[in-house]
């Protein structure tokens, strides 16, 4: 017995076209464009909808271990599932923290027994993400860890970062960065601009973010040591690695769907909803992130999707914890937001984060004969709005109630085996 | 921006009142100074209105003259003074928040050290919600107080067109400066705002002041009011301004700044003042000094606003009769 997907638009790295796909156990087996259905096939009648190659986010909290109140390894692969994700690059910031073989096989197997989606463990670049000593690189490396990140704590010290870039040179892996020199943010909840004035709330300026941006971009310059960006926020950023990349240097950058598409201004209500870190900007700045991401400056939309309990959201901003949820959102926010092609939206949501990952041999694929079965099936023009309280994540801090987003994931195919079916989580 | 929703139950801010608002609120104040000056300063205006003082930051000054206004009115009054420990417990605020609601509170007069609680407290109670400070946020009751001493030491009525006011120091920092500037230009008053650029919020432009400047000495001569704003010690080790004694050189109230101030200029503070920072002569000796007053105001303003938000009678109550008018209305 085998599955059928019908009538579909299937759109992957080679281009877009109208085909049927069959696929048999964890591979396409065929791909035509007209397959009968065997008796017995499990036929799924794809009119109207597009496939496309799994999508991939660079960018997750599972919270698992450490906050298991918040979100949960399998509570995260459900979110991700339904948001169309066949992969996910869980954060390190767990507890305890994702820097020894023994708490990456952990999360790893996690995630296998969930089966939902791939689950990806990234390692800290130093021990505890305290900035002080480097992580064993090549024994998480040999254990399967390709991104490497202190998220949240950007790493400060200079020197350090050069040795973690020359070090890593060899190692088959890529660190990626969280922009953000603490001096310049101490205290700070929101976007330093006229509405945190008003507001009287401590700003966290843009140019936190700018110079760890350019201080890695010239590291990179001199170790010829590949990095990765995580979550751009300003317009500046937008520009540095534009010019970056004009220069050839071997960087990649990624953007999240709250920084295309929702202001600082939402800070007005004081809903720690809105707070997220880096914080969110100004008009400007999401033009400019839009602007990145359709000239290819930055290759990849990942969520940062950062769960948190009701009970720590319900505080004053400053005592509150950053971030939003986003995994099941992300096609919806990215359709309704940016003005491109569907098919580069799709590229940076599948094959682009995919090779960042290092998982381009199983997701981000061509949908063609022999490949892996990892495939997200969507109807790119359905209007939706988001209910927290259908959301399969464990938390409920999403950002988006009341907006109406474009884009849903239907069926999400991993490993061969449709997860999500008809909008609905299969387990 | 999408603006708060507009609520009369509660005072957040001071946009919350808007010009005519705030002309209400001084007009019910005098009515208020006027009980506030018989042998027994009591009337039965709020009998029955339970007022619950909620600090989460230490502030005996403002939590006393709250609690001696809505005893003036004859509300019964509760406090709950939320220690650190208590904070760390893990009880969340909004738990704190509804436990006390259901004791059957008609308003929480709330301090918090973080911007924007009170707005989210007021999100969380049916009770009428009295921002008593937050953060570096809104100080509504204070911009009232000010607003209020400078017309009754003019003896003004109506609004302050007209006027000038300075106010020099640490802005950013500073809540009182926040609602009192956007007080005093709503009652059309001309305000320059006198601070090195470390101690003004990143974006104060024109809609933050009508003039921003760091040069005390050329505003100092043409002021009808000098408001100075308190410099916090603990703002040293910040980097904001290299010393006190620099900082007093350049925005203190020097004996020289005091003989250069017009004669009728008045002289404001929110206290608690730095003897010899901000002031740097004996107040005593500064004849325009309302700073007293302010204190004594105080009373008379929360009076007011407690009336205005939890009493029945809305219109202004009639002179003739005085406050039994209100008392009947208000006292249900």
């Amino acid at each position: 017995m085998s599955l059928l997907i019908t009538g579909a638009r299937v759109i992957d790295p080679t281009g877009e076209r109208r085909v049927d796909v069959r696929v048999a156990d964890t591979t396409i087996e065929d791909v035509a464009d007209e397959l009968t259905p065997a008796n017995g096939d499990d036929v799924i009648d794809a009119t109207g909808l597009v496939v496309s190659p799994g999508f991939v986010d660079l960018h997750v909290h599972l919270r698992e271990p450490g906050r298991e109140e918040a979100e949960t390894i399998e509570t995260g692969s459900r979110a991700a599932a339904l948001g169309g994700f066949t992969a996910v690059v869980a954060m390190p910031n767990t507890d305890p923290t994702q820097d020894s073989v023994e708490v990456v096989d952990f999360v790893r197997r996690q995630g296998e027994r969930a089966g939902l989606c791939e689950v990806l463990p990234s390692g800290s670049i130093t021990v505890g993400r305290r900035g002080e000593h480097l992580t064993p690189f090549a024994e998480l490396a040999a254990a399967g860890v390709k991104i490497f990140t202190d998220d949240g704590n950007g790493v400060q010290d200079p020197l350090l970062m050069r040795r973690a870039l020359e070090y890593a040179d060899g190692l088959g892996i890529t660190l990626a960065q969280h922009c953000e020199v603490k001096r310049l943010t101490t205290g700070a909840v929101m976007h330093e601009g006229a509405c945190c004035s008003r507001l009287g709330l401590p700003g966290w300026p843009s140019i936190a973010e700018e110079l760890m941006l350019h201080r890695d971009i010239e590291l990179v310059r001199l170790t010829g040591v590949g990095m990765h960006f995580l979550h751009l926020s300003t317009a500046k950023s937008v520009e540095l690695v534009r010019a970056a990349k004009a220069d050839g240097l071997p960087i990649t950058a990624e953007a999240t769907p709250h920084h295309f598409s929702l202001t600082d201004e939402r800070l007005a209500t004081y809903d720690a909803l809105y707070k997220v870190n880096p914080p969110l900007r100004t008009s400007d700045d999401l033009a400019a992130i839009r602007a990145g991401l359709a000239d290819g400056t930055i290759d990849a939309i990942a969520t940062d999707h950062a769960p948190h309990a009701p009970e720590t959201k319900e505080q004053p901003l400053d005592q509150a914890p950053p971030g939003m949820l986003g995994l099941e959102t992300a096609l919806g926010v990215s359709l309704a937001s940016l003005d491109m092609d569907l098919a580069d939206v799709i590229a940076a949501l599948s094959w682009k984060p995919a090779a960042i990952a290092g998982v381009a041999d199983r997701h981000g694929r061509p949908i063609a004969s022999g490949e892996p079965a990892n495939l997200t099936i969507f109807d790119p023009a359905e209007e939706w709005e988001v209910v927290p309280a259908r959301l399969a994540s464990k938390s409920r801090n999403t950002p988006y109630v009341g907006m109406s987003l474009r884009g849903r994931a239907v069926h999400t195919i991993y490993n061969g085996t449709p997860v999500v079916r008809d909008g609905s989580a299969v387990h | 921006m999408t603006p708060r929703r507009a609520t009369s139950r509660s005072l957040l801010t001071i946009d919350d009142l808007g010009a005519d608002g705030i002309v209400r609120i001084l007009d019910l104040a005098d009515h208020m100074a006027e009980v506030n000056r018989r042998p027994n300063p009591k009337v039965p205006a709020l009998r029955g209105k339970t007022v619950c003082s909620v600090f989460f930051e230490d502030s005996t000054r403002t939590r006393l003259s709250f609690e001696t206004a809505a005893k003036r009115l004859s509300a019964d009054t509760m406090t709950f003074a939320v220690s650190q420990s208590s904070l760390n417990k893990g009880e969340s605020l909004r738990d704190t928040i509804e436990t006390i609601a259901a004791m059957g509170v008609d308003a929480f007069v709330v301090r918090h050290r973080s911007s924007g609680a009170p707005q989210l407290i007021d999100q969380w109670t049916q009770a009428s919600v009295i921002n008593a400070g937050d953060g570096w946020h809104a100080h509504p009751t204070q911009a009232l107080l000010d607003a209020f001493t400078v017309r009754s030491a003019l003896g003004r009525t109506g609004g302050l067109d007209g006027l000038r006011m300075a106010m020099v120091g640490d802005v950013k920092h500073s809540r009182v400066a926040r609602s009192t500037i956007a007080a005093m230009r709503l009652l059309g008053v001309h305000v320059t705002v006198v601070a090195p650029r470390t101690l003004l919020p990143p974006d104060a432009g024109d809609s933050f002041a009508d003039v921003v400047t760091d040069r005390l000495d050329e505003v100092i001569g043409d002021v009808d009011v000098l408001y100075l704003l308190r410099m916090q010690q603990e703002r040293m080790n910040e980097a904001l301004v290299p010393s006190l004694r620099e900082y007093t050189s350049r925005f203190g109230l020097t004996a020289a700044r005091a003989a250069a101030l017009p004669s009728q200029a008045l002289i404001m503070h929110p206290g608690p003042m730095n003897r010899g920072v901000e002031i740097a002569v004996d107040p005593g000796e500064l004849p325009g000094s309302v700073i007293t007053q302010q204190v004594t105001n105080g009373i008379a303003v929360r009076m007011a606003v407690l009336f205005d938000l939890l009493g029945s009678g809305r219109a202004a109550p009639d002179v003739d009769t005085g406050l039994d008018i209100i008392t009947e209305g208000g006292s249900q």
